[in-house]
């Protein structure tokens, strides 16, 4: 077993969108939090497939994408500093900050270097040792445990010139705030399998508990999201909100014990700024005192001037799942992957680039 | 960004792992995962193990979806 192919079975998924068919009984509202969901559904063509009354939102799930323009604006700054390497995921380059981005950066001499990992980075800080480098902490809980453990790594290994930009979010904050916001009504979550990974599902207790919203943690194959969804459906059904884990092979309650610890012995939480959502309290990710020394935001201040989105970007209200990308008036022909305006067509994870991609494309094709 | 694919540990040295990721060869870090072994799959993210997969769930998962087909197979005849 390799774990992909067998949860691609055509057969399997054709049962499970029929069982679907003949549960769906009312209009749903389900929301997939992680860009990871969007891309495959779309992908995979499992949007086209599902009853026209179970209608799915995508959520603030990329990481890339709910980067504040200040954060990024910080990135690009730190990116100028004479003798400055900037390390990063390939997903951040092209986002378009206030003013630039950091492709353009680049273009104007600054050193960015796009890496796999952040042990990339490490090694980069190694074989450059009279340079600082910078790596760019973005992305979610499924993320923050590597980055820290490449700081205890930098530490141990007394590599002084690597340092992290932290910019990390966290996952249930942010659903937590969709659902204070009021803009949508949903009846369930499909939740995130590789954030709940490292979590568990325990951590999303709170959505049945307080606000009595299904949730079904799912894995990013057909099966594993036709599973996923069809899991909220009984949910809704049987009128009993609960945490359901349709990616039992991966997922446990308590999550990665080791990757938590890791993640709490460097991190530790703050507020933080969401494109689209605001400051939202303990959603964000800071580096602990401790570790101050390998903090960029303390060892390199830069004096950044006031950010604002780019013109006529709606990327905020796609993120709060209350515009879908085709009805955004940039949508194809202004904002498009070879010139993305907002962050949501640059992110492989973004649901405009998803919507661009693949459209409404059915699993025949 | 959260992607992470499934890939079989073939050997271990020290915290690392050598896996073979999209047709190319990498190490990845356990430091995440210290009690995954040669054979187990783990779920890689951003050059890091986060997670072991559980083979006999997925087996379990597998075998309630077939027991549905059969279930609606035999409604449908």
């Amino acid at each position: 077993m390799k774990f992909i192919d067998e949860f691609r079975d055509p057969h399997l998924a054709r049962v499970l969108v029929e069982t679907l068919r003949q549960h769906t009984r009312q209009h749903l509202r389900l929301m997939e939090f992680c860009g990871g969901h969007t891309h495959a559904i779309l992908r995979f063509g499992i949007r086209a497939l599902l009853p026209p009354d179970l209608e799915m939102l995508s959520g603030p799930g990329c990481p890339v994408c709910v980067t504040s323009p200040a954060g990024l604006d910080h990135a690009i700054a730190l990116a100028h500093i004479p003798g400055m390497i900037v390390a990063t995921f390939g997903d951040m380059v092209r986002v378009p900050g206030s003013r630039e981005s950091l492709q353009n950066s680049r273009a104007g001499g600054a050193d960015i270097r796009v890496v796999y990992s952040p042990l990339d980075a490490v090694a980069l800080a190694e074989k450059n040792s009279s340079r600082p480098v910078v790596f760019l902490g973005v992305g979610f809980e499924t993320t923050a445990p590597g980055v820290a453990a490449s700081i205890l790594q930098a530490r141990q290994h007394g590599i002084k010139n690597y340092f992290v930009l932290p910019l990390h979010k966290l996952t249930p904050p942010a659903t937590k705030a969709i659902l204070d916001g009021g803009e949508v009504k949903l009846s369930g979550i499909l939740g995130p399998g590789h954030v709940t990974t490292i979590i568990g599902t325990d951590a999303w207790t709170f959505l049945s508990e307080q606000y009595g919203v299904p949730i079904a943690v799912a894995g990013f194959e057909p099966l594993d999201i036709l599973r996923g969804i069809s899991m909220l459906v009984d949910q809704v059904n049987d009128g009993h909100a609960r945490v359901e884990n349709a990616y039992s092979r991966s997922v446990l309650p308590q999550g990665n014990r080791t990757a938590l610890a890791i993640m709490n012995e460097v991190f530790e939480t703050c507020d933080a700024e969401w494109r689209g959502l605001g400051v939202l309290p303990g959603s964000g990710l800071r580096i602990r005192e401790k570790y101050a020394a390998l903090d960029a935001s303390k060892t390199f201040p830069v004096s950044l001037t006031p950010s604002h989105e780019p013109p006529g970007c709606r990327c905020g209200e796609v993120l709060r799942g209350i515009l879908s990308p085709v009805d955004c008036s940039l949508f194809r022909h202004t904002c498009n992957p070879e010139n993305p305006v907002g962050p949501c067509m640059v992110s492989a994870e973004g649901a405009c680039m998803a919507y661009y991609q693949f459209g409404e494309k059915r699993l025949e094709d | 960004m959260c992607l992470a694919v499934p890939v079989m540990i073939r050997n271990i040295e020290g915290t690392q792992a050598m896996v073979e990721l999209g047709g190319v060869k990498r190490m990845i870090s356990l430091v995440l995962t210290p009690e995954a072994g040669v054979g187990n799959y783990v779920l890689v993210h951003a050059g890091y193990a986060i997670g072991i997969v559980d083979e006999e769930e997925a087996k379990e998962t597998l075998h309630l979806l077939e027991e549905m087909t059969n279930l609606v197979d035999q409604n449908e005849m």
